[in-house]
């Protein structure tokens, strides 16, 4: 899974019909990042250094021994409403944290473009995790990207 | 064309299916990379990977004086929301399960 230049990175883009600070709004505020893909809510202190905190949701406490805080992270770089820099740590998965970075590119017709880029070197089974390649873990990044989109344009999630 | 009838155009080639495969396999490879797996000149892989990118499957990004190709299924995805979804999702996986057990049957 390695490419010349050692590194391994999935790139994930959607387009959506939604302002730049909507997306950015979607992506950050725990009140939105809880309705839609895995509905698990993130908080971000948005600053550089800025920790992040990701929740189980509901339907995860369900599954008995899961833990209130799943994911953890830190703010690299931040530029709202155009480009987030973040490191992404799930908890439940013994690997260094990886690197995400969202950038958010205005377009014609109010479309924006949402590119989402996940550094996952040296971290095979985050890799498989958010490519969606693993059993019962749901579809990753496609999954979530698409239905944010479905939620910012049609004002419900796909899940919900 | 709208963006559906892009990722529609895009996926009904088997080239450029092969190509998706390969970068599914393993992303972000370069048009040598690529074009070492096809027996297709420079120009005709190119030419696919053009279509596969204005459909938003491939996404291209530089890396120093290379350029490497990723796969983004992002719009698959969409599609198969907009279209599987609808259209009772788990008949089409039991006639699909259906299909890859009587297909394994053959020797």
């Amino acid at each position: 899974m390695s490419t010349t230049t050692n590194t391994t990175v999935q790139i994930h883009r959607v387009y959506i019909k939604a302002t730049p600070e909507a997306i950015w709004e979607a992506i950050t505020s725990p009140e939105w990042s809880k309705k839609y893909g895995y509905q698990a809510p993130v908080e971000y202190d948005l600053r550089p250094g800025g920790a992040i905190k990701g929740y189980a949701s509901p339907e995860m406490m369900e599954h008995p021994g899961t833990p209130e805080v799943i994911l953890e992270g830190e703010v690299i770089e931040c530029d709202p409403p155009r480009r987030l820099v973040q490191t992404w740590n799930p908890l439940w998965i013994d690997e260094p944290a990886t690197r995400l970075t969202y950038e958010i590119e205005e377009g014609p017709n109010g479309v924006c473009s949402l590119t989402l880029t996940h550094d996952v070197t040296n971290a095979p089974q985050t890799a498989d995790q958010v490519a969606g390649k693993l059993e019962n873990a749901g579809g990753g990044w496609v999954q979530v990207l698409s239905d944010l989109k479905t939620l910012l344009e049609t004002g419900k999630s796909l899940y919900s | 064309m709208t963006d559906d009838d892009k990722v529609f155009k895009a996926l009904a080639d088997p080239t450029r299916r092969f190509l998706l495969d390969l970068l599914f396999a393993r992303d972000g490879r370069t048009l040598t990379e690529l074009e070492s797996e096809l027996a297709m000149s420079r120009f005709g892989v190119m030419k696919h990977l053009k279509v596969l990118e204005e459909a938003g499957l491939v996404i291209t990004r530089r890396s120093g004086r290379e350029k490497l190709h990723f796969l983004n299924s992002v719009p698959i995805r969409l599609i198969h929301d907009r279209w599987i979804d609808k259209y009772t999702e788990q008949q089409v996986a039991a006639l699909s399960d259906l299909k890859a057990e009587l297909e394994d049957e053959d020797p």
